[in-house]
């Protein structure tokens, strides 16, 4: 594996703290990547055909 | 009507979940929602997850570990297994907020969270046997935590012939059993309705 992403991915994980709570970046970015889809799944609103009927 | 037990588990069946159920074109209005498309990407990325797996289940880790074709079916494998879990907790925060359990679902609700926590258990054992740098690490803080509360002698980590077995065959099967007797019950009680849907929108729409 070569480039950004080798760099990005070959060397420890970044931690955030504060106090008690510890997490990982990426973990913390899993989290805000499924929170932001859960959000748009729930605004963006279903497609629908010219009839406007639901696909 | 006949006294043999196939007549009896027809009927029951038949009765339960007749193939108008099964296999419906119809679905209320209401599932015409993002929010409903996270059950079927779940079970999209599942199929993609045994599918990479039978793959590397016959080619084993002297292939995926070294040959290019290899380490992208590992890959696959694994970034399958990433968006199955991305899925399946958007699917969990969906049903959770809109009660899903209502209806009679509670089967459904139950054997959902009990296919959540068989998948950490195959994700687990699928991390302990990558067979690299990885598994090592996660193997030896596990133990520690699983000997802790007692259960390392019948469940130990670092064994990776108990891990590979669990792994592709005992936890797939239990995991793939918990996923038909889920997605059956959803057939049989049908999607559950938003909280606050109207009556109108319960009909069956094409």
């Amino acid at each position: 594996m070569t480039g950004w992403f080798a760099d990005f991915m070959n060397h420890p994980a970044t931690y955030l703290k504060s106090g008690w709570l510890q997490i990982s970046v990426t973990n913390l970015f899993v989290i805000l990547l499924m929170l932001t889809i859960f959000t748009l799944a729930v605004v963006i609103p279903f497609p629908k055909d010219k009839d406007g009927h639901n696909k | 009507m006949s006294e043999m037990w196939t007549a009896k588990l027809r009927n029951k069946w038949q009765k339960n979940l007749p193939i108008e159920k099964l296999l419906p074109d119809d679905q209320p209005a209401y599932v015409a929602s993002w929010i409903y498309v996270f059950g079927v990407l779940t079970l999209s990325a599942i199929v993609m997850i045994i599918f990479s797996g039978v793959i590397l289940a016959f080619e084993g880790p002297a292939w995926y570990h070294t040959s290019d074709t290899g380490k992208f079916v590992n890959s696959l494998h694994f970034w399958s297994v990433q968006l199955f879990f991305i899925f399946m907790v958007i699917h969990l925060w969906g049903k959770f907020w809109m009660a899903a359990w209502r209806g009679k679902r509670f089967a459904t609700w139950a054997t959902g969270a009990v296919a959540f926590i068989a998948s950490i258990a195959t994700a687990f054992t699928g991390y302990l046997v990558q067979t690299n740098f990885d598994s090592q690490w996660i193997s030896f803080e596990a133990k520690d935590g699983f000997n802790s509360v007692g259960v390392g002698a019948w469940f130990s980590v670092t064994n990776l012939g108990q891990m590979l077995l669990l792994h592709v065959a005992f936890l797939p099967i239990i995991l793939g059993a918990i996923t038909v007797v889920h997605v059956l019950m959803v057939r049989k009680r049908g999607v559950v309705p938003p909280i606050d849907a109207e009556p109108s929108t319960l009909s069956e729409v094409k």
